[in-house]
């Protein structure tokens, strides 16, 4: 994983003394919310409902234990002793004091982390595939080019007032679990026929009011200009974006209003007109040192199976089934990728305590080479444990209350904070995923009914995803009185779409039955067990999922 | 109004500012008279190219401080155009973006307080490092850790 050295370093203290004095300029009177809110929004400083929140950026969702244990600690301390995962791969504390957030900043430096970009119109956290540097589907790690990104993008003169928040994904590996195609910008690595390895460049991705899913404007950028390539597109965005309107300032709307080939034209040109003198000079012991920071840890040289692992399934059913749902293969013969799932029935998504956060980070250090990754479906991973350990794992989660043997299931649904934190909803969403956790608790209910993606937003602003939702949720106002629109046929993944409204909205007690009865339909319907909820909509289209949602007598 | 340039409060100079259309005139008509011009944040700071060489003061106007058009402007001037000329922050100008005014190649600015100097004197030195290179000359971090 990576570490600072001495510039990194300086770099995230001189924010933390920055932001202190600027807090106490506040906290004196010196200056009105008004002008402080520019100051606070570029530190992840948010005015909620009832208290500021503090987001603090985990870049591309890389923790280390000690890392995850200063969490624990701010959690203890300065809020409530939670923290909430966000679906930026981020952590918020929704109760920490304007007055503590100086010292937070401080102890987050200490573990070199910080709140930089966390919010504001400028570049946020770079968000990559939770299972980089394990799984062997990737042609390579994204995890050196997320932190090259991470560097270049950090107080950006350029593009720190940009007509909207920007947000970069990476990928390298098919199976897209980093949703690069909803991003404003998408990179999926890739070789070119020389056996280079460099980038797709996907352009103009994103939910919110007008969701669109992403283009192709490049399909090769080698490595050495990649930071140049995306300049050439910032520039393009920073000075045709527009500006008039909050909702249309996406770049999404300038690549949709322009039409994609244009606006791959205007980013060639600049690209092109670039003097030597503007290039980033990015040397390749600089891409080597950073990546080094990645080399697989010192894995055992193991059999493909583990008897201490089949023993244990064939005794603990239990076991055996968080197994198979919650773990995936890993490159390294012997080892498995562990999703800790953050989503127990009945609890607000996304949420963990300081005391999981601590078991978490010892997990992390006994048996995943110290490293833990938070998803943006608001899971935690341990990214590299051992077959002959995961027994052990399991129990310790079990008694922690992390072992919901979830993922990927019904009940694993993203939801954003909606009307009980933010000031922006229209209706709750925490209540309507945990109610829908209720409805379909049934452990072997959920494994018949297999993959499925439910996500929830309070607002049109989707941070809940609910667009690329299988099955999406959405939050509206009507004259007073929360409705849910239900959406059909979203994904995130390699085949991105936006999913389609289904029809008129339902109330909060409606959606558990509605989406009951849905579910019973598709199981009737499905050609085979293994024929997932989404791939039965692609068969058969949204009709007969449309006439059971609303058949209610 | 004040101007602060390396960190001091200057005198502005006196001269006739015109709007990116009329500067084109009057630059067509006689090359000589075509010393100032304020660039708004959509004008096209290429234009300015063929008058480099007589143009002392491009202002960049920044009706408000979240509109960031005028960065890429200067660091056109600046880095395409290798323009050498005062660049001048005018409008919303606030001590938090100094730093980021600077390194995109601005050397003058217009606030509204006097006393405002100092702040702004500050504000230019808070940080030490840079990870990207800028128009301000400074080597990025990323080649930086190298040489
Ligand atoms: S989707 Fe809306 S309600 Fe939910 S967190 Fe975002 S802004 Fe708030």
């Amino acid at each position: 994983m990576y570490r600072y050295d001495e510039f990194d370093a300086a770099i995230v203290k001189e924010r933390a003394e920055q932001f202190r004095g600027q807090v106490e300029r506040r906290l004196k009177g010196e200056i009105t919310e008004d002008q402080f809110k520019p100051l606070r929004l570029m530190n992840g400083v948010y005015l909620q409902l009832h208290a500021y929140m503090l987001r603090i950026a985990i870049p591309y969702g890389t923790l280390r234990a000690d890392q995850m244990r200063t969490f624990a600690h701010i959690a203890r301390k300065y809020d409530k002793g939670y923290g909430h995962w966000t679906t930026r791969q981020n952590i918020q504390f929704n109760w920490v004091a304007l007055k503590d957030i100086p010292d937070v900043l401080d102890e987050l430096a200490g573990v070199e982390m910080h709140a930089i970009q966390t919010s504001g119109n400028c570049i946020r956290n770079t968000t990559s595939d939770q299972f980089a540097g394990a799984t062997a589907e990737e042609i390579a790690d994204p995890r050196p080019w997320c932190e090259i990104i991470r560097q270049w993008s950090t107080f950006h003169p350029e593009f720190s007032f940009l007509p909207r928040k920007f947000k970069i994904a990476v990928t390298a590996a098919e199976h897209d679990r980093a949703a690069i195609r909803v991003h404003d910008i998408g990179l999926h690595m890739r070789k070119n026929a020389e056996g280079e390895t460099g980038f797709e460049v996907i352009v103009g991705g994103g939910q919110g009011r007008t969701p669109h899913v992403g283009v192709t404007i490049r399909d090769f950028v080698g490595e050495d200009q990649l930071l140049d390539y995306l300049e050439a597109v910032m520039r393009v965005y920073n000075r045709f974006g527009r500006r008039d309107n909050k909702y249309k300032a996406r770049i999404k709307i300038l690549v949709n209003e322009t039409g994609a080939d244009e606006f791959a034209k205007l980013v060639e040109a600049e690209f092109e007109a670039q003097k030597d003198a503007e290039k980033i000079v990015l040397p390749q012991a600089e891409i080597d040192r950073i990546s080094a920071y990645f080399a697989a840890p010192d894995f055992e040289t193991l059999p493909e199976a583990s008897s201490a692992f089949e023993e244990a399934k064939a005794k603990d059913a239990a076991f055996a089934r968080w197994a198979r749902v919650n773990t995936r293969a890993h490159k390294q013969a012997g080892y498995s990728i562990v999703t800790i799932s953050c989503k127990p029935i009945g609890a607000p998504p996304g949420d963990v305590s300081h005391k999981q956060m601590e078991v978490t980070a010892d997990l992390a250090e006994k048996f995943s080479f110290e490293e833990i990754r938070i998803t943006h479906e608001q899971n935690m991973v341990l990214p590299h444990v051992k077959l002959d350990d995961l027994y052990e794992v399991y129990q310790t989660l079990e008694a922690a209350g992390l072992a919901t043997a979830n993922y990927e299931l019904i009940s694993d649904i993203i939801c954003c904070p909606g009307l009980d934190y933010c000031n922006l909803a229209n209706a709750r969403s925490i209540p309507v995923a945990q109610e829908l956790q209720n409805t379909f608790a049934d452990i072997e209910r959920q494994d018949d009914i297999g993959e499925l993606k439910i996500k929830i937003s309070g607002c049109i602003n989707a941070c809940g995803h609910h667009h690329v939702g299988h099955i999406g949720i959405l939050g509206v106002d009507r004259k007073g009185e929360e409705f849910y629109q239900i959406t059909f046929g979203g994904r995130s993944d390699e085949k991105a779409a936006i999913g389609q409204i289904a029809g008129p909205g339902l109330r909060a007690e409606d959606v558990p039955p509605a989406l009951e009865r849905v579910i019973e339909k598709y199981r009737e319907v499905r050609s085979e067990p293994s024929e997932r909820f989404i791939d039965a909509l692609e068969r058969l289209g949204h009709d007969p999922f449309k006439e059971a949602l609303y058949a209610a007598d | 109004m004040p101007l602060i340039k390396k960190g001091e409060i200057v005198a502005a100079p006196q001269g006739e500012v015109n709007t990116l259309d009329s500067f084109l005139e009057i630059a067509a008509a006689d090359p000589k008279d075509a010393i100032m011009v304020r660039l708004m944040p959509d004008d096209d700071p290429l234009k300015l190219e063929p008058y480099l060489d007589q143009l002392e003061v491009v202002e960049i106007s920044f009706p408000r401080y979240a509109d960031g058009r005028g960065y890429s402007q200067a660091q056109l001037l600046r880095r395409r155009l290798g323009f050498k000329g005062e660049i001048r922050a005018v409008g919303d100008v606030l001590r938090d973006q100094l730093l980021f005014m600077l390194r995109s190649g601005f050397d003058a600015f217009e606030i509204e307080k006097s006393d405002a100097a100092e702040a702004f004197a500050a504000a230019s030195q808070e940080y030490s490092q840079f990870y990207q290179p800028a128009a301000d000359g400074e080597v990025g971090v990323f080649a930086r850790r190298h040489s």
